[in-house]
């Protein structure tokens, strides 16, 4: 069953429509079009925990941009980017989302944007707390989440001498994805959106609100945010679906969460940390993670530079189901070769101090040529025992292959 | 009284031609004031400061920039950005800049926003554009390759005076014009050079080749800077950049295209807010 984002998929259609038939009678500087098309695989490593699902996933995705700017010295912009991707095993990670389809407008140190877009917070590297914004789209992203849905807002930003202000109004909610029963990797129940509920009695219509504070101090970058309404990490709690299978419901509660980033850069090292403080159903808890980032450049005397992050998240809920991080050491070695091809290789570990589990992951990139780009992707577990929260998703390690063609 | 004027007009004409010949002989072609041959640093400094002063107030500049990447077999591969830049009327700072990235596409909006500075690392901004995630970056690695180019950050940067300690060593022919030929050592930490030898003009004031000597002392790279354009009468700007690793025998060019000044950029262009809409 195909995921609609939109309360009618026939609106999301027209909108890009309409975007597409602007630029007629443009100049072609003020009209761009990119896009790229993704062929993936997917091969896992190990057999699956239910019968429905398989150790190989072939889909392919497809990202296009139109861009158009007009306007006194083209103040203004129009940019609209939808995303799609067919899945062979999973009916559900076949989905597509109108990442963006906004109106932006700048005058001098003011800028105002209507419409669907992203906001990226945040200075670490291994867990992204404070980026609230975005709902996360976690059947193209699960470990790292940081590919996001596109989120309707009015946002409105001032760079003055006392720092960045921007203020955002979200009229509309996401809900986060999941994968189907055929999907890996997946949760061993599987998560049934059909009988999602909200703590706000107007759902998805709840308008949410945020702001957000920033600036450079010399070295120093620091960030101060806060969010309030239908928060975007869901309650998954068992319930019985129509069919009497036994699954998970997510449950959307209302919250109020206050939060900072900050980064200290000096020379090649890199100080980070970033957390919340979060009020949900009556209850407060905490999250906060940080570390370091340090580079070796021109190693062993090549061109190639040697980067190592360690990084620490800490959740004061402890050992619950929704805080996969709560007691969690990180430590990646980036490779890059500097080269024409900008090859990179990246391998991290993270460790669970409480529960012994392990999580390793992998990514290298290289560029075929001037419009191919291949990203390898791999991701495995160890020692994972029933009491933590990846539990479930410990049997499904797997490689993933992407070749990108850019037009 | 016909004598008088008779003579006043010989002696002008043979002042003139003793003054034409003199300055194709080239004897007289360099600017007025120079400190002499006997005082090679106050003579180094003094031409860097009027190379220096010949560049200043262009305000806000735009331009185009394609790269060209040679390897060592003779393949090439190509990038394009552009730039956006804004020069700081405080003469104890550096300027502001804006590069965004056009081609190859898998990198298409990735930009690098810079306050540069004298001595310190300057600060830089990383725009990654697939997550819309703003970056600040570690800018001490200055001895490092530009996206994989012959040309290192610190040769990208903006040549500010106060960077360098300068010493004249001679005065040469350079293809059809005279040039300086300047020593100058970075004064800045983090240089993967011991010095560098700069070729000056004498006419304009303008860089035409520079070779830099790596931490060995060995003769690593040479730059040539060709086809200068004057901009507003006033601003020269080099179109073409050749740079030559004669280690690695792999080479770099950079074409820049479509320089525009005063386009009315402010500090507001170069802002973290402003690297997303980088054009």
């Amino acid at each position: 069953m195909k995921t609609s984002p939109f309360p009618s998929t026939r609106t999301a259609f027209l909108a890009v429509l309409a975007a597409m038939t602007l630029p007629v009678g443009a100049q072609a500087d003020d009209f761009g079009l990119r896009g790229s098309i993704t062929p993936e695989i997917r091969v896992f490593s190990q057999s699956p925990s239910s019968p429905r699902q398989t150790n190989s996933d072939l889909s392919i995705a497809g990202e296009l941009t139109a861009k158009y700017f007009f306007g006194p010295h083209e103040n203004q912009s129009i940019v609209v980017t939808p995303f799609g991707r067919l899945d062979q095993r999973d009916s559900r990670r076949t989905h597509w989302d109108l990442r963006e389809a906004r109106y932006s407008l700048v005058d001098g140190a003011w800028e105002l944007r209507v419409g669907i877009d992203k906001v990226f917070w945040g200075v670490t590297e291994a867990v992204h707390l404070v980026d609230i914004i975005n709902q996360v789209d976690a059947i193209e992203d699960p470990v790292k989440q940081e590919v996001r849905l596109g989120q309707p807002m009015v946002r409105l930003r001032t760079t003055q001498d006392f720092g960045t202000f921007e203020v955002f109004l979200l009229p509309y909610f996401r809900e986060r994805t999941f994968p189907g029963a055929d999907g890996r990797p997946a949760l061993d129940i599987p998560v049934d959106t059909s009988l999602t509920r909200y703590e706000s009695s107007r759902g998805k219509h709840h308008v949410d609100a945020a702001a957000r504070y920033s600036n450079s101090f010399g070295d120093f970058d620091v960030g101060l945010s806060y969010f309030q309404g239908t928060g975007r990490d869901p309650i998954l709690q068992p319930a019985l679906s129509k069919d009497g299978d036994l699954v998970l419901a997510p449950f959307y509660p209302q919250i109020k969460q206050a939060s900072f980033d900050a980064q200290a850069t000096k020379g090649a090292w890199l100080y980070k940390a970033e957390g919340y403080w979060r009020s949900e159903l009556g209850r407060q808890y905490e999250a906060v993670t940080g570390g370091i980032e340090y580079t070796f450049y021109g190693i062993a005397n090549t061109e190639s530079d040697l980067g190592v992050v360690a990084e620490y998240a800490l959740d004061s809920r402890g050992m619950v189901a929704r805080a996969p991080y709560e007691n969690d050491g990180f430590l990646a070695l980036r490779w890059t070769a500097n080269d024409a091809a900008s090859t990179s290789l990246l391998v991290g570990v993270d460790i669970d101090a409480n529960t012994g589990a392990r999580g390793f992951r992998l990514k290298a990139d290289r560029r075929l040529s001037d419009n191919y780009h291949l990203s390898i992707e791999g991701y495995a577990f160890g020692d994972v025992p029933q009491t933590d929260p990846v539990y479930s998703i410990a049997d499904d390690d797997y490689l993933q292959i992407r070749v990108a063609r850019y037009f | 009284m016909m004598k008088r004027v008779w003579a006043r007009a010989a002696f002008l004409a043979f002042g003139f031609l003793t003054l034409t010949l003199l300055k194709t002989t080239g004897a007289w072609a360099e600017a007025a004031g120079l400190p002499g041959p006997n005082d090679p640093t106050a003579r180094g400094l003094a031409i860097a400061k009027i190379n220096d002063e010949r560049d200043k107030g262009w305000g806000d500049a735009r331009a185009d920039m394609k790269m060209v990447l040679t390897n060592a077999s003779g393949e090439t591969s190509e990038r394009e950005l552009h730039f956006m830049m804004l020069e700081n009327p405080d003469p104890n700072d550096g300027n502001w800049s804006l590069m965004s990235f056009d081609r190859p596409r898998d990198i298409e909006g990735t930009a690098l926003l810079t306050y540069s500075h004298i001595k310190d690392a300057d600060d830089q901004w990383l725009y990654l554009p697939t997550i819309k995630r703003v970056k600040r970056i570690s800018s001490s690695n200055r001895a490092g390759p530009f996206v994989g180019s012959e040309f290192a950050f610190e040769d990208f940067s903006t040549q500010q005076l106060g960077k360098f300690s300068y010493t004249w060593l001679r005065d040469e022919p350079c293809g059809t014009m005279t040039c300086h030929v300047v020593e100058r050592t970075p004064l800045y930490e983090d240089s993967g050079y011991t010095r560098e030898l700069v070729w000056i003009d004498t006419t304009d004031y303008q860089f035409r080749k520079i070779d830099y000597y790596d931490r060995k002392n060995a003769l690593l790279k040479t730059l040539t800077l060709n086809n200068y354009k004057l901009y507003e009468n006033k601003f020269w700007r080099p179109l073409e950049l050749d740079m030559v690793n004669h280690e690695s025998g792999k080479a770099t060019k950079l074409i820049w295209s479509d320089y525009k000044f005063h386009t009315g950029l402010t500090k507001e262009d170069f802002t973290t807010a402003s690297l997303e809409r980088a054009r």
